[in-house]
């Protein structure tokens, strides 16, 4: 059997973080009653003249320029029409031949290995509204509410050849719009979404092969599963005499299957032309070059620095820089005096898993990164033992009081007092002869159960490091 | 410059009009589009030699507007229009002809 090089591009939308449409007033608040977000322009009612919103160009140039694009001094909206009942002007106001954005790249990561995926353009456009299908009546119902919603439109080059690597690239592409808070980028309320370009090749051959394009993929794991289907698909079509048929494919998520969308043969042909509607956009350099100094450091830059600076693991770095939220809060925390490895691991395992407990988002960490300063300071001098410091920061989320006053109300300060810990590991041997014996015959497991012992039979409160010597100095 | 008839068709199916089906009144549309093209045409003629290109007819430049929120419509006058409408929805034709195929151009 032939072995075959599959071929990816991904056009990727990403809805923007502004709390008004691209071409009018209305809120873009994500799950307001059906048609409650609406004007005369999104009806694209006789008359209504769309006015572009300035934000909407900035985060565009803030997004080119934080993903190595081109950015245009000079760039205008064109019309695109089609007739679908998602739009009621009958056509989307994007841009066709002078794109915001062109030329960048990205580095990713994918399967232990680094490539340079090209970015071709990045544009400007409105979203369309919800249609829900009936089935039964054979009708759609429109909502207006998304209509007009400012996105934009990333499309990379094909540069990638697995799912992996499309997954990094839609990870990196996440994690940068996150930073630079061009959008939330909330995969499901929609904000961000994903067409993956395919095609398969026999190894070695130049030309691409036909390709299929399988549209709006709203979470990593539909974009990888879809791939994979596509890429087996494919090769099998071929491997099997047939031919591959560009066209448009849904993907079904539940049911873990892609299929065809439309059958038509016509190339479509949407009649692009400039948007007389609104006038062309001006972007001196002086302006361009004020954006990029505003950017904040770079997710790239930042697991770097996490590496180097404070000695984080290639791992840690990834994980703590992938969400934002709490790369900004570790930043604060230890310029707030915290270790940099305690405040990773209490951003990497503590903190998300009380935020998720109290139906909290990663924004909403409940105290300030100078108390989590405070929390492991007071572990790191032996105040209290770091499984205390777990409680403590359970309670950080039910009240509003600082770590020293939680461990004072609760009692909860850490014992080294030596006469209290020799009577405690004294009881503990007493109470367990097999096990002193058993560390005394070489079985050094038996210590840490001995540990145990006197842990609980302090609290907790015991510090655990005296404890240890105290044990030795008793079973030598 | 003359329009053929598959030409015509295929403008047609783009904006959703039926064709006729007599070839009297599908001439009479071919005639009609071939004086709009041919008037369109002129514009080759015009010497721009010496004209940069330009997207717009005014000569305007980044009119836009600050990120603010204003009063939509209520959901009443939005829907006031709508030719039918069901649980505050716009009723529309199916979007989905039938499972595997989208009516979409």
């Amino acid at each position: 059997m032939t072995a075959y090089e599959t071929v990816i591009g991904l056009e990727i939308h990403v809805e923007l973080a502004t709390k008004s449409k691209i071409f009018c007033s209305c809120s873009t608040t994500f799950g307001a009653d059906v048609n409650t977000q609406g004007c005369p322009v999104c009806l694209g009612l006789p008359g209504a003249l769309p006015v572009i919103n300035e934000k909407v160009v900035e985060f565009a140039a803030k997004a080119g320029l934080a993903t190595n694009c081109r950015v245009a001094n000079y760039c205008k909206m064109d019309r695109k029409n089609y007739f679908y009942p998602d739009l009621p002007k009958a056509y989307q106001i994007s841009q066709y031949d002078l794109p915001i954005c062109e030329d960048g790249w990205l580095d990713i990561e994918a399967d232990g290995t680094g490539k340079r995926v090209g970015i071709i353009r990045i544009h400007m456009e409105e979203d369309a509204g919800k249609l829900t299908h009936n089935d039964k009546t054979g009708h759609s119902y429109f909502d207006v509410n998304r209509c007009g919603v400012p996105l934009l439109e990333i499309v990379t080059q094909p540069h990638m050849n697995s799912a992996a690597e499309a997954k990094a690239m839609l990870e990196n592409i996440k994690e940068i719009m996150e930073t630079i808070g061009v959008s939330d980028c909330k995969m499901e309320e929609g904000s961000l979404r994903c067409d993956v370009n395919l095609s398969v090749r026999p190894i070695g051959q130049e030309a691409f092969g036909t390709r299929t394009e399988t549209k709006n993929l709203n979470s990593f794991r539909s974009v990888v599963n879809s791939i994979s289907f596509e890429e087996k698909r494919q090769i099998r079509v071929l491997e099997t005499g047939g031919k591959i048929i560009q066209e448009t494919r849904r993907w079904d998520d539940e049911l873990g299957v892609g299929y065809s969308m439309r059958s038509k043969e016509n190339e479509q042909d949407y009649r692009y032309f400039p948007e007389p509607d609104l006038v062309p956009i001006v972007l001196p350099q002086e302006k361009i070059d004020a954006l990029k100094e505003s950017l904040p450091e770079l997710p790239a830059i930042r697991r770097n620095r996490y590496k180097t600076v404070y000695g984080l693991s290639d791992a840690d770095a990834r994980q703590l820089v992938f969400v934002p939220a709490f790369a900004n809060f570790l930043d604060e925390a230890i310029a707030a005096g915290a270790t940099p490895k305690a405040a990773a691991n209490f951003l990497m395992v503590g903190i998300p898993f009380l935020l998720k407990e109290n139906n909290l988002t990663e924004n909403q960490i409940p105290f300030s990164p100078a108390i989590l300063a405070e929390l492991i300071a007071l572990i790191e001098n032996n105040t209290i033992s770091s499984s205390i410091g777990s409680q403590v920061l359970a309670e950080l989320f039910s009240q509003k009081a600082s770590p020293k006053e939680i461990i004072e109300a609760k009692g909860w300060s850490q014992v080294s007092d030596t006469g209290l810990i020799s009577q405690a590991v004294a009881a503990a041997i007493a109470e367990n002869p097999q096990s002193a014996a058993d560390y005394k015959s070489g079985k050094g497991q038996a210590l840490g159960f001995l540990v145990g012992q006197v842990m609980r039979a302090t609290g907790g409160k015991a510090n655990p490091k005296m404890v240890n010597e105290e044990l030795k100095k008793r079973l030598s | 410059m003359r329009v053929s008839l598959e030409e015509l068709a295929y403008v047609a199916k783009l904006a959703h009009l039926a064709l006729p089906e007599d070839a009297a009144a599908q001439n009479k549309l071919l005639d009609e589009m071939e004086s709009i093209i041919n008037l369109a045409n002129q514009l080759a003629l015009a010497n721009t030699e010496n004209v940069a290109p330009t997207a717009h007819v005014l000569p305007l430049e980044n009119v836009w507007r600050k990120d603010e929120v204003k009063n939509s419509l209520t959901t009443e006058q939005l829907l006031q229009n709508a030719p039918a409408q069901v649980a505050n929805c716009f009723k529309v034709p199916a979007a989905i002809t039938n499972a595997n195929e989208e009516e979409k151009f």
